[in-house]
């Protein structure tokens, strides 16, 4: 059972976030449980933003890689609740995504103050590693990252934010 | 697919919202109440999502854009409850079953329940369908509706239904980012030029007027709440006030005193805005019903 659940994994370890290809689901902290249920896998996922797009992708490609590995019956769940946090990202996703050019998130996490115009937290920039950079806006190129500028080197990058 | 009788002349409609407290029973106040969150989400989500690849400068438009898809994915999780709750006790079905647009006997999913229920079937504020008008009103709408999500959302976490428990405990950290970036905006164009703050004052007359309905509890919110299952407006709002009287008072803007409120919205009566909206929104499934990309 645990030789499958291990299997299991690093196949899902292959499955890649559409959007951030060099995440898998696993660097994610999306992947909640696996449960085997006789001959059904169940895959329990939590979605990252209410309205993340890639989700039904990252379905799909789940459904799909367990599929070609000689799972015939998988079903992927969601399960919305603990809500999904940046915490919940590997300690290897923030390195990866790093390298890749977008700021991880803050190791601790830190939901997004409503206060208005209050100085949020320093981002190191990913290319120069300055952190004398300055927040664009909180609303980025996809629903998780914020966009930053480095005063530094000048370079815009994303930021995978606190949620 | 066009709808027979006028819903109000049709006496065998069985209309969630307008059975009396004695009829309601505790499913139907839940879905009422479902659909009702879905729905403010939706229409909220649709208008700002108007702006895309019109915004003032590309930022904003990535902005209100990123706002936008939140908010429809709210409304999803919430229809896909829904959906799930119909399912099970199909009578609830009965009243909007011949205009949904699925066949007999197939389950009815989130797609139905945005695309093919008409304006007095749905169940948001008015404030959510107001045209979205110039940037000042898109962005005071947006603080207002915010202000109240991030609150409502807040207390929603403790409801006894885990399911939306569960919704509003990812959408309540959604709504922080939507707050303070409104809040920005209100800030910035009330105290920015003379244009802008004319702006925002002819806004602050348009908008105020549909902001009370946020608080008021229709029939369903009423019974839901004493299942422990809704948030509660009155508990809602004195948090809400403070915090707009906050904005406000940097914003150089003042806050409405007596002012008549409109309503109707929570209860399916709608302003003409909302008509013009599903027209547009639902076009495509009414033209060709279960489609896919």
């Amino acid at each position: 059972m645990d030789k499958i659940k291990e299997d299991i994994v690093s196949i899902l370890a292959q499955v890649n976030d559409p959007e951030v290809p060099v995440l898998s689901v696993i660097d994610l902290g999306i992947v909640r449980d696996i449960q085997i249920n006789g001959q059904e896998i169940e895959v329990m996922v939590t979605p990252t933003y209410s309205g993340c797009p890639a989700m039904d992708v990252i379905r799909f490609q789940i459904q799909k890689a367990l599929k070609e590995h000689g799972f015939k019956n998988v079903k992927i769940s969601t399960l919305l609740s603990p809500a999904w946090t940046t915490d919940w990202m590997t300690e290897e996703g923030r390195k990866k995504l790093k390298s890749y050019g977008i700021a991880p998130p803050n190791p601790v996490q830190m939901v997004c103050d409503i206060r208005h115009f209050h100085e949020q937290e320093a981002i190191q920039c990913p290319l120069c590693h300055s952190y004398n950079t300055r927040l664009i806006s909180q609303f980025g190129s996809t629903p998780c990252k914020a966009l930053y500028q480095c005063n530094e080197c000048q370079e815009p990058f994303d930021y995978f934010k606190c949620h | 697919m066009v709808r027979q009788n006028h819903p109000e002349s049709d006496k065998s409609r069985r209309d969630i919202s307008d059975s009396g407290p004695a009829d309601l029973n505790r499913e139907a106040a839940l879905i009422a109440y479902t659909l009702h969150l879905a729905d403010n989400a939706l229409v909220t989500g649709h208008r700002n999502s108007e702006w895309t690849g019109h915004g003032p400068i590309l930022e904003q438009d990535i902005a209100i854009s990123n706002i936008a898809l939140d908010l429809i994915g709210q409304a999803r999780n919430f229809y896909q409850y829904a959906a799930r709750l119909i399912n099970q006790v199909p009578q609830f079905i009965g009243p909007w079953g011949d205009n949904l647009g699925s066949l007999p006997g197939t389950l009815i999913t989130e797609d139905n329940l945005a695309y093919f229920r008409d304006s007095w079937d749905f169940k948001n504020c008015l404030l959510a369908e107001q045209p979205r008008g110039d940037w000042a009103m898109t962005i005071l709408r947006q603080f207002f509706f915010s202000t109240y999500q991030y609150y409502l959302y807040t207390d929603l976490q403790s409801s006894r239904d885990h399911q939306i428990a569960a919704i509003s405990e990812k959408a309540f950290k959604e709504a922080a980012y939507h707050l303070q970036w409104s809040s920005e905006w209100v800030v910035r164009l009330g105290d920015g030029t003379n244009e802008s703050h004319i702006r925002m004052q002819q806004a602050l007359d348009i908008l105020w007027p549909f902001t009370g309905e946020l608080f008021q509890l229709a029939d369903y919110e009423q019974y839901a709440l004493s299942n422990g299952l809704a948030a509660d407006g009155a508990l809602i709002k004195s948090r809400w006030e403070r915090k707009v009287e906050e904005i406000f008072a940097e914003a150089m803007l003042a806050v409405p005193r007596n002012v008549w409120m409109q309503s109707g919205g929570k209860q399916g009566r709608h302003t003409e805005q909302l008509g013009y909206l599903l027209a547009e929104m639902q076009s495509l499934q009414r033209a060709y019903p279960g489609n896919e990309w």
